[in-house]
């Protein structure tokens, strides 16, 4: 703050002589002072976290990586955010209502399973590897796939199915739940991203 | 420490783990009018950070305090959640 722009409200691009201020220079002032404040609201509202939105790109179809996009996008929904998850490759598979009661995990080359490849590589070992972590899974009263889909749909999180996915695989619309956006392609994903404040891909 | 206001409703989610205390909890909490309270149990303890969190990042809502009791030898995570009228 200079010392001139206080004493007597005049600034230096003033017209020189008379001492009023120009009417148009005001008007525009007044007009930006207006913008800003606008973008101020804008601002603070988005600080408060009330128009927040976040995109999940989902494209895992194994039982373990199936959770954190549909935990996430739970939890977000209770913040109230906007959540769109976009399912694309394997990802597609969870929202297939018969897929998604089939999600596995792969015993071979997982390093968090103290299972030898050799070992893991062998028929039916995927099975009881799955049946272990659904069993964890049920002991532990994590909640199952189906039950984060369906909790996310009621949330008012749109669940996205990646159309060119859905041709490759064969998919119709049929095993898909009703609320299930289709007919969405990466510009649909990567438009709601750039508005995003959170982007992940999964 | 809870405050000994009368809860205008009960939650149970003994059982559940995240993200469902805090997803149940703002299933509630939309049911309610201002000025409620809703009086959340919960089994898992990750619900005593989660359901600050949410509140902290929840427009319209207040965590006004938490509590933990021992109940049939299982503790249980108390939370109030006050709905801002």
């Amino acid at each position: 703050m200079s010392s001139d722009a206080t004493d007597s409200g005049e600034t230096a691009d003033a017209p020189p002589g008379d001492g009023t201020p120009d009417p148009v220079r005001v008007a525009e002032l007044e007009a930006r002072i207006e913008t800003l404040e606008t973008r101020l609201a804008e601002v603070e509202a988005e600080a408060d976290g009330g128009d927040r939105e976040m995109v999940i790109i989902a494209t895992q179809g194994t039982l373990d990586m199936a959770y954190p996009p549909l935990i996430l996008a739970s939890t977000a929904a209770a913040f109230g955010w906007d959540v769109t998850v976009f399912h694309t490759f394997w990802g597609l598979d969870v929202l297939h209502e018969e897929a998604s009661e089939s999600l596995a995990v792969s015993s071979v080359g997982n390093p968090n399973l103290s299972v030898p490849n050799a070992v893991a590589a062998l028929p039916g070992m995927d099975r009881v590897t799955t049946a272990m972590l659904e069993r964890r899974i049920d002991d532990e009263d994590v909640a199952t796939i189906e039950e984060l889909r369906e909790t996310c749909l009621e949330m008012g999180v749109e669940l996205q199915a990646c159309q060119m996915t859905m041709d490759l695989f064969e998919y119709d619309d049929e095993p898909f739940h009703d609320e299930v956006t289709t007919g969405v392609g990466a510009a649909t994903a990567l438009e709601r991203m750039a508005d995003a404040d959170v982007q992940l891909l999964v | 420490m809870v405050t000994e206001r009368e809860p205008t409703e009960t939650l149970d989610v003994k059982g559940e783990s995240c993200p469902m205390p805090v997803v149940r909890t703002k299933q509630a909490v939309d049911d309610l009018d201002g000025g409620s309270l809703l009086e959340v149990h919960a089994t898992d303890e990750g619900s005593v950070s989660d359901i600050d969190g949410w509140a902290s990042g929840t427009p319209g809502v207040a965590l006004v305090g938490q509590d933990e009791r021992t109940v049939d030898g299982e503790t249980v995570y108390v939370h109030h959640v006050e709905v801002e009228e």
